[in-house]
């Protein structure tokens, strides 16, 4: 086998001699000499899909016999596929464990980047800030009107995402306390982040959550118990509403070294202070504390 | 109020149907062409698509292209067994039971709900097969979708085929088989060609169907590499290729920016409507042309 | 053949006897594939969506009181799914109320009133209606009639009435085109035979033409109905996608298809979740099937009448 992808590798080389020679020279991170070829499948979250385009692009001009294939299909599916060895890459927005049918000792989590998650409000509804409570019970719908809570005589919307989305297992989980009243009921449930956002910034009352990237001055990120939803406070965990955007492996996966050769790059400084910090999500390296599948806080 | 003023408010009320169903249709294809010519320009048709998390707009050719291609591939599958079935259909179906049963089967799959196959596809052709979502899942799921659609159009075709010259050739000691290929299938080839074209139009806005068996999604494409089997190649039938109308649901329901989604969509609605009027012109005038050319000699 | 220099002139006399009856029986057998295969397709479909369907009542994972119940709520396994379903036949039965009257006077129009001009304009509207794909109506919902409706009504104008709007444009052209054909299978004589006792065209149109073509009209009607309880991608769309209960029509409902559509890629095959959305598909082909059956009743009736 090694010797088959070796001579592949040099005919590679043989037809894109100076491509390869360019590419090589420029790029920091490709400094083991050593070429990279086939084929990468990467199946799953459509929240990660253009990062993952994104990021692809650049190692596929960085390694011109790499092809990598990416697919969006939803997290579930990516799981699926990165367990039963069907996709090489299986992305998810929320951990292998805390999805049923999903056996998590046939994957290899990699941690790629974090996303704060912020409750947003429409501008006009009068409040900064609430304390927990008070979001879970304008969540579970016990209270409806912004005067509750100090702010305008106006009735509450809520915005959702749709029950199967990790923003929303997250959102549920660590704003919410995983309060068994939360139904996503009245309102409206959409699952693009830019439509939440247009809905909440032209809705009397609105209310929602978004990833940090998404907040712009339409709409108004609220405070949480006087906490600010920062990128600084999620990396201290000052701020407990966010989540790991993961790329799964397969623990006995058949393009072991290709993957972990495109993990490398996505973990390395070029992505995480390039790409993932001009996408305004969080890199994984500025993390100064780790959580696992249960919710612990290390 | 008597009858001759009834009669007359009723013809009113007639005309005013008419006049709001031409003015909503007036209205919809208003929309989408003045809302989307602006969009359109030479980039838009020619390049891939911009990456929407950094607000770029880019364009739509692969998607483009996908459609096209899906339509081709599917139409490959397709038009066999529809001639096939419909010939059956027009020419040796008896009335016997197995006869309704078949009928039955017909009317159950041409009501198949676009979803209900895209499921079934997304069992067969993306689970089952170990595929995952490809062109050729695809073409195969829009061939359900389009099969009873197209018996019908070829069994009409040679039902309307005139009985005179049927039984000429026949006396003439043709055999049955000879007559339908030799004498009627040219005969109610128009029939079968303008019928064709309409479905073409069909299965070039179908979204639902495609959604878990072609994917969402479009790999780089490479349009310098044409061999079928590079991962690459715009060729490759196992490859997941989004159309032009899944793109369109797609940018909708999860862009990050609603501009982007507003023009990406407004563009290619444009495209995909512009697409769709002309397979109907098209498939109008040929019927037309050709009914000419038949009737004048 | 091999043996050709030893035949006889009997057997040479048979031979293109003998092509023609091959030539004949392959011809035969490839029509007759051609059935089979889409016999074969429609029957594993239906086993492979029956079964899939069936399979979390079977596992014990759900009841059938439980998934017909209106407690839904996936994060403490709870799936019923009786909101979303009436969710499905609300805007199904809100398009055709608006559709059916239009498109059948649009059909009337088309052949008693104006045939010259309703032939010439209407009949190449409706086909440029069909011709439309579904996402496109989706997208002007969304951004001409879901805005609209906000700004009328206050709230963000998705919802039930956004629904059936877009789904009563979509299902028109099935309407209009079948009642046409209806229509036009009424024997000229009948309606020669009124003119001639004195009536006035609406009379004539009103208890001659549509009394006879009733069962016509009806298949129309349910065809359309089929069409709109099937219909995914438009409807999830508009309708807000929440599983309150559908008795209002600027609340946010959801339905089977946009239930599918939205949870289908974010589950894992398997999960009980999952399973309820195959469960869902099972409900929405039963419909589709109920819909022929009906289709058929109809038919019957005037087949024995």
């Amino acid at each position: 086998m090694k010797i088959k992808k070796r001579i592949l590798a040099s005919g590679l080389i043989g037809l894109a001699f100076s491509t390869v020679l360019v590419a090589c020279s420029s790029t920091a991170d490709n400094q083991n000499n050593k070429q990279l070829s086939g084929n990468l499948t990467s199946v799953g979250s459509t929240a990660m899909q253009p990062f993952v385009e994104e990021a692809s692009k650049t190692f596929m001009s960085n390694n011109p016999g790499v092809q990598i294939n990416v697919q969006g299909g939803g997290s579930g599916q990516g799981l699926t596929a990165a367990m039963n060895d069907t996709a090489d890459l299986g992305n998810s927005d929320i951990f292998a464990e805390e999805k049923q049918k999903i056996d998590a000792s046939k994957l290899v989590d990699h941690k790629a980047f974090v996303v704060g998650i912020a409750p947003v409000v429409n501008p006009n509804v009068g409040v900064t800030n609430l304390t927990q409570q008070q979001l879970i019970d304008i969540f579970t719908g016990k209270i409806k009107n912004w005067k509750e809570v100090g702010g305008k005589d106006q009735a509450i919307v809520l915005v959702n995402r749709s029950e199967s989305s990790g923003t929303r297992a997250a959102f549920a989980k660590f704003a919410l306390k995983d309060n068994k009243e939360f139904r996503g009921k009245g309102g409206i449930v959409e699952d693009s982040s830019g439509t939440v956002r247009k809905i909440i910034g032209q809705t009397q009352g609105a209310i929602g959550y978004l990833a940090f990237s998404y907040v712009d001055n339409t709409v108004k990120a609220l405070t949480l118990d006087g906490v600010q939803p920062t990128n600084e406070n999620v990396t201290t965990n000052k701020w407990k509403v966010w989540a790991y955007e993961h790329i799964y492996t397969n623990a006995n996966g058949k393009n072991k070294p290709l993957e972990e050769a495109f993990i490398k790059y996505i973990l390395s400084d070029e992505v995480q202070k390039g790409l993932v910090t001009k996408l305004n999500y969080i890199p994984i390296t500025n993390m100064k504390v780790e959580r696992d599948a249960s919710g612990n806080v290390k | 109020m008597n009858a001759k003023q009834m009669d007359r408010l009723a013809t009113l009320f007639f005309y005013l149907v008419a006049i709001l169903i031409v003015c909503t249709l007036i209205g919809l294809l208003g929309f989408i062409l003045f809302k989307g010519i602006s969009y359109i320009s030479w980039d838009f048709l020619t390049e891939a698509p911009g990456s929407y998390i950094l607000g770029e707009v880019g364009g739509i050719a692969p998607m483009l292209f996908n459609s096209f291609y899906l339509l081709i591939l599917t139409m490959i599958i397709t038009l066999p067994i529809g001639i096939g079935g419909g010939i059956y259909m027009a020419e040796y179906a008896k009335p016997t039971r197995f006869t309704k049963f078949l009928r039955l089967c017909m009317e159950v799959m041409s009501s198949l709900p676009s979803i209900i196959i895209g499921l079934f596809g997304l069992l067969l052709l993306v689970q089952y097969t170990g595929w995952g979502y490809t062109l050729a899942g695809g073409a195969l799921a829009l061939t359900i979708f389009n099969l009873p659609l197209m018996v019908r159009v070829v069994e009409q075709a040679i039902t309307a085929v005139p009985k005179d010259q049927k039984e000429a050739s026949l006396a003439l000691g043709i055999t049955h088989w000879q007559t339908i290929t030799k004498i009627m299938l040219p005969v109610a080839l128009p029939g079968i060609v303008t019928g064709t074209i309409l479905a073409a139009g069909r299965i070039f806005g179908e979204a639902a169907a495609l959604l878990f068996t072609a994917g969402m999604s479009s790999p780089n494409l490479d349009f310098t590499n044409w061999d079928p089997t590079a991962v690459s190649s715009p060729l490759n039938p196992f490859r997941p290729a989004a159309t032009l109308s899944v793109y369109i649901w797609k940018v909708n329901s999860d862009s990050l920016s609603t501009q982007t989604a507003a023009i990406v969509s407004g563009g290619s609605a444009f495209i995909l409507i512009c697409v769709v009027l002309l397979f109907t012109i098209f498939a109008r005038l040929l019927g037309k042309y050709i009914y000419r050319r038949l009737t004048s000699s | 053949m091999k043996e050709r220099g030893n035949t006889s002139l009997a057997e040479k006399l048979q031979t293109p006897a003998r092509r023609i009856f091959w030539t004949e029986w392959r011809g035969r057998s490839i029509t007759y594939v051609s059935v089979w295969i889409v016999i074969l397709i429609l029957l594993s479909l239906l086993w492979f969506i029956t079964s899939k369907g069936l399979q979390p009542f079977l596992n014990g994972e759900i009841t059938l009181s439980q998934f017909f119940s209106t407690n839904w709520s996936p994060q403490d396994n709870k799936f019923g799914s009786l909101y979303i379903m009436l969710g499905s036949f609300m805007v199904t039965i809100g398009a055709t109320l608006i559709s059916a009257p239009l498109g059948i006077s649009a059909a009337i129009f088309m052949t008693e009133i104006a045939p010259k001009w309703g032939k010439k304009v209407l009949q190449p509207a409706t086909e440029i209606l069909v011709g439309i794909p579904s996402v496109v109506y989706g997208f002007i919902g969304l951004t001409l009639l879901v805005p609209f409706i906000g700004k009328l009504i206050g709230g963000i104008g998705f919802g039930l009435l956004s629904g059936i709007l877009v789904l009563s444009i979509m299902i028109l052209p099935t309407i209009i085109s079948i009642s046409v054909d209806a229509i036009e299978a009424v024997p000229q004589k009948y309606r020669e035979g009124s003119y001639a006792l004195g009536a006035t065209r609406w009379q004539t149109i009103w208890k001659i033409v549509l009394k006879t073509a009733l069962p016509g009209l009806m298949t129309a009607v349910v065809l359309g109905m089929a069409r709109a309880f099937g219909e995914a991608l438009a409807v999830q769309m508009v309708i807000g996608n929440v599983p309150n209960a559908p008795f209002h029509f600027f609340i946010s409902i959801h339905t089977l298809t946009s239930m599918i559509t939205q949870n289908m890629g974010n589950t894992v095959p398997g999960e009980t979740f999952n399973q309820i959305l195959w469960s869902m598909a099972l409900v929405l082909l039963l419909m589709t099937l109920v819909f022929i059956l009906v289709i058929r009743l109809i038919t019957r009736r005037r087949d024995v009448s």
